[in-house]
C-alpha cells in the first residue's frame, strides 16, 4: 500500500501490519523515560511491561495496533513509533 | 511673541512636556494606570499615540502596566509607563525583572508625598532611594531628575536613550509641582536632540544569544517575531537566556548588570554647577528644589557670601566623581531636599574629609523656598 | 458509478513531530516529576501548533511561575518566562505591539487564578486575541503542595492540613462571565481532544482559554491518597463527560462528573482590531484636513 495512493472515503483503513518488517513497533528512549508507568497502564493491548526500574519493555510487539495512546500520553516524549 | 504663534515656543505643563519628550524619542507603546499626579501623561498619550499609529493601553493596575511595557519592549517597541509613589511600589518586582532580563523601558515617577497614600497632590522627593533600591536583589539603577518643564522633555528623551543604550529600565523622577506647573518652552526641532536605538544583532539567528557578552557588556537585542526565537526568563540565566545554577555564570550575569552601567557611567552622569569656582559653601539639590537653590545663591552672593550650587540631573548612578571634584575646596555643604534625608547620605559618602555636611529637609508637602535655603546658608556660614 | 469522493490525504503527524519543536540546547528529560501532566500538555500544544502549520517565528509562548510555566523554555518558539501571575499582562504587551504574532500563555491554577486573577479577568473582558492554556492540577506544585483557588473542598494540602475549608473557582464559568470568546476544558487523559481544543483556541479570534485538568500525584495525589499518575489520570478518564453528552444527561447522572470540550463560545470585538480601527479612523480624519 503505497503512501501516495488516495484512499476513497468509504474504504476502512487497512490494518497496519504489526510486526512484519524488521522494525519493532515502538522505540523507547530509556534515558528520557522516567518510568512513570502511564504507557504501560494505558496500552490497550498490554504490549509494554515494566522492567526492573519500571521502564517499559516491548514484551508483546506483535500485539501493537499502532493506536498511539502510549506516545501521545508520554510526558517525556520517550516513545516514538516506527510506523506512524 | 511670534514664536508662540509659530509653535516654536509653547506653554507646556510638566507632565505634557514629559510625554511630548517620549513622542520625540520615538515611543511606540505606553501602558499605564491612572494615579495622581501623573495621569496627565496617560491622558496626553491616549490622545497622541493613536494619531501617530502607535499603541496605548490602560491596564488594570500598575503591575499589569509595567508587565505590558516589558512585553512590548521585548516585542521591539520603545515602551514607557508613568506613575507615582504607590504605583512605583507596585511595579518594582517587574522593574527588577526588566533589570534581570535587560529590557529597555522608561518609568516616570511623578513623586508625591508619601508613604502610603500620603498627600496625592503635594510635592515630595521621598522616592529618591526607591529609584535605586526599590526592588530586591543586586542591580544597578539609572534615574534622572529634571527641574524645569523643558528638562522634563529633555530628560525623558535622555531616559529613553539611556534605556536603549544600556538595555535597562530608567526611572525619571519628577514631582507633583514640576508635573503640574506650566512654563514657556522652545520645542526642540526633530534631529536637534539625539535619539538612540537599541543595538540590533547582525548575525544569523542560530548564532544569536540574547545575552551575548560584548566589550560594552550590552548585548544586541532582537525583537520577538523576527526569527531569533530566544528565551527570556527572570531566573538568573546564562548568555543563551536559559536558567542556570552554575556559580561562574551567575557571577558573570550579576557582574554584567553592574559593570555595563558603572563602567560607562561617564556617559550617564549629568551635573550642573553654578558659581562653584570660588565657593566656600555648596548647596546640593535636585529637581524642583534646585530652582529654589538657584535663587537662594543669587541672593546670598548679593550679600557677598561665597556660595555655589550643584544640581545632579543624573541621580543614579550618583555622580560621585563630578560632585566630589566640585566639592574639592568647599568647607561647608548643605544638602537641600524634600524628604527626611536621602541624598544627604550619598553626599556624606563622598564629601571631602574636612568639609562639614548639613542637611536641610522639608517634608510638610510645601515647596522649599529660596529664603529657607538662604537662612540655612547664613546659619552655617 | 463509484462515487469518486477523494479524501484529501489526512496529514499524518509522525510520532516524533514533537521532537522537531524542542530546543536542542535544553537538557532532557524535562524537569517535571515522572508522570506529570505538564509533559502531556506540552505535547498536545506542540501537535496543535504543528497541525496549524504556524511559523515558529510567529509563535510567542509566555508563562508565569509554576510547574506548568516551565513549558516554554523547552519550546523552540519566542518564549517569555515572566513573573508569578503576570504572564497574561506581559502577553498583552507583546500582542498589542505585534498583533500578527500568535501569543500563547501557559499558566497554572495558582498562577492565573490566585495572584494573576486580576490580569486574567481583564484580559477576558478586553477580549484580546491571546490563547491561555491553564494547567489545573488543583495545587501549588512547585512550592510543595499548598492549596490553590481550585483545590476541591475538604481536600488536604500542606496549608490545609485539616482539609480545605475554602470554596473553589469554576474557571470556565469565571472566564465566560468575564467575556472570554472561547472557553474549553480538556484533560491530560483525552490528549487528542485536548489537541483539537488548543487548535480551536489558537485559531479563534479573541480571548481563548483552555483549562486542562492535570494530575499532581507528587503532592495532591499523595496528600489526598489519590494514587500515582496512572491512578489520577484514570480518574479523569472515568469522570470526564464531553459537553455533547453532558447536555443530554439529567443532572443526577452528572453528579461527580465534570464537563469537557468546548463549553462557551461567542463572537465579540477584539481589542487589537478595535485599536487599529481607531488608528485608521484618525488617519482618515487627518487626511481630510
Amino acid at each position: 500500500m503505497t503512501e501516495s495512493e488516495p484512499r476513497t472515503s468509504g474504504e476502512k483503513e487497512p490494518p497496519v501490519n504489526k510486526y512484519e518488517g524488521k522494525l519493532p513497533p515502538l522505540n523507547i528512549f530509556l534515558h528520557w523515560c522516567k518510568g512513570c508507568n502511564i504507557c504501560i497502564a494505558f496500552c490497550p493491548q498490554k504490549v509494554l511491561e515494566p522492567d526492573r526500574d519500571g521502564k517499559p519493555i516491548l514484551a508483546h510487539p506483535e500485539k501493537c495496533t499502532q493506536c498511539a495512546i502510549c506516545w501521545l500520553h508520554c510526558p517525556d516524549f520517550a516513545i516514538t513509533s516506527n510506523y506512524k | 511673541m511670534s514664536n508662540l504663534r509659530k509653535g516654536k515656543v509653547r506653554l507646556l505643563q510638566g507632565n505634557e512636556a514629559c510625554f511630548q519628550g517620549a513622542i520625540y524619542a520615538g515611543i511606540d507603546f505606553y501602558a499605564g494606570y491612572p494615579i495622581t499626579p501623573s495621569t496627565e501623561i496617560a491622558e496626553g498619550l491616549a490622545r497622541e499615540l493613536p494619531r501617530i499609529g502607535k499603541k496605548f493601553i490602560q491596564m488594570e493596575d500598575e503591575i499589569g502596566s509595567i508587565a505590558a511595557v516589558i512585553g512590548a519592549s521585548n516585542a521591539g517597541a520603545k515602551a514607557m509607563t508613568a506613575t507615582s509613589g504607590p504605583g512605583y511600589s507596585l511595579m518594582v518586582e517587574n522593574i527588577g525583572y526588566a533589570y534581570m532580563t535587560e529590557t529597555p523601558c522608561v518609568i516616570v515617577n511623578v513623586q508625591r508625598a508619601g508613604p502610603s497614600t500620603g498627600l496625592p497632590t503635594k510635592i515630595s522627593q521621598s522616592d529618591m532611594m526607591q529609584a535605586r533600591w526599590g526592588t530586591h536583589g543586586d542591580y544597578t539603577a539609572i534615574a534622572v531628575a529634571p527641574s524645569s518643564v523643558r528638562e522634563c522633555f529633555e530628560e525623558t528623551v535622555r531616559a529613553f536613550n539611556l534605556s536603549e543604550r544600556f538595555r535597562t529600565p530608567v526611572t525619571v523622577l519628577t514631582d507633583e509641582v514640576l508635573g503640574h506647573m506650566r512654563e514657556l518652552m522652545t520645542m526642540p526641532k526633530p534631529g536637534e536632540l539625539e535619539v538612540m536605538e537599541r543595538p540590533k544583532p547582525d548575525i544569523p539567528a542560530d548564532w544569536y544569544r540574547h545575552f551575548e557578552m560584548t566589550p560594552s557588556m550590552v548585548s544586541p537585542m532582537a525583537a520577538l517575531g523576527e526569527g531569533y526565537r530566544y528565551n527570556v526568563t527572570g531566573m538568573t540565566h546564562d548568555r543563551e537566556g536559559f536558567p542556570t545554577a552554575v556559580p561562574s555564570e551567575i557571577n558573570e550575569k550579576l557582574n554584567k548588570l553592574k559593570k555595563k552601567i558603572e563602567r560607562f557611567a561617564d556617559e550617564i552622569y549629568k551635573v550642573r554647577t553654578e558659581m562653584m569656582d570660588d565657593a566656600k559653601i555648596a548647596v546640593i539639590s535636585f529637581g524642583t528644589v534646585a530652582r529654589a537653590t538657584h535663587q537662594a545663591i543669587k541672593m546670598a552672593r548679593e550679600r557677598r557670601v561665597r556660595v555655589g550650587a550643584i544640581q545632579p540631573l543624573t541621580i543614579w548612578p550618583f555622580p560621585d566623581p563630578i560632585i566630589s571634584d566640585a566639592l574639592k575646596n568647599v568647607k561647608k555643604i548643605i544638602v537641600a531636599e524634600l524628604n527626611m534625608g536621602q541624598m544627604v547620605n550619598e553626599v556624606k559618602r563622598i564629601a571631602p574629609r574636612n568639609a562639614e555636611v548639613f542637611f536641610l529637609g522639608r517634608y510638610d508637602g510645601e515647596v522649599m523656598t529660596p529664603q529657607q535655603i538662604l537662612d540655612k546658608i547664613r546659619e552655617v556660614k | 458509478m463509484e462515487k469518486e469522493a477523494v479524501v484529501k490525504e489526512k496529514e499524518v503527524q509522525r510520532s516524533n513531530v514533537v521532537h522537531h519543536y524542542l530546543r536542542p540546547k535544553k537538557k532532557f528529560p524535562n524537569v517535571w516529576c515522572a508522570g506529570c501532566g505538564n509533559g502531556i500538555v506540552m505535547g498536545a500544544l506542540i501537535r496543535a501548533i504543528d497541525k496549524l502549520k504556524l511559523d515558529k517565528n510567529d509563535v510567542v509562548v509566555v508563562s508565569g511561575i509554576g510547574c506548568s510555566s516551565r513549558i516554554p523554555v523547552y519550546l523552540d518558539f519566542n518564549t517569555l518566562h515572566t513573573t508569578h501571575g503576570r504572564a497574561i499582562a506581559f502577553a498583552t504587551g507583546v500582542k498589542v505591539v505585534k498583533p500578527r504574532l500568535k501569543v500563547i500563555v501557559i499558566t497554572g491554577d495558582g498562577d492565573a487564578m490566585a495572584i494573576g486573577g486580576n490580569h486574567f479577568i481583564h484580559a477576558c473582558r478586553r477580549n484580546i486575541d491571546i490563547t491561555v492554556v491553564l494547567v489545573n492540577n488543583k495545587i501549588y506544585g512547585m512550592t510543595g503542595g499548598q492549596f490553590s483557588p481550585t483545590t476541591t473542598a475538604g481536600a488536604f494540602a500542606t496549608t490545609a492540613p485539616f482539609g480545605n475549608y475554602e470554596k473553589q473557582f469554576d474557571i470556565v464559568k469565571l472566564a465566560s462571565a468575564a467575556g472570554a470568546s472561547y472557553v474549553a476544558r480538556g484533560t491530560v487523559y483525552h490528549e487528542q481532544q485536548l489537541e483539537k481544543l488548543i487548535e480551536g483556541a489558537i485559531v479563534k479570534r479573541g480571548f481563548s482559554l483552555v483549562e486542562v485538568v492535570s494530575n499532581c500525584h507528587t503532592y495532591y495525589g499523595r496528600l489526598n491518597r489519590e494514587g500515582d499518575a496512572v491512578a489520577m489520570i484514570s480518574w479523569m478518564k472515568d469522570h470526564a463527560m464531553p459537553i455533547q453528552a453532558a447536555v443530554k444527561l439529567p443532572p443526577e447522572k452528572m453528579v461527580g462528573k465534570f464537563v469537557t470540550g468546548l463549553i462557551h463560545e461567542t463572537d465579540a470585538t477584539e481589542f487589537c482590531e478595535e485599536y487599529d480601527k481607531l488608528v485608521e479612523r484618525l488617519k482618515a480624519k487627518e487626511a481630510q484636513k
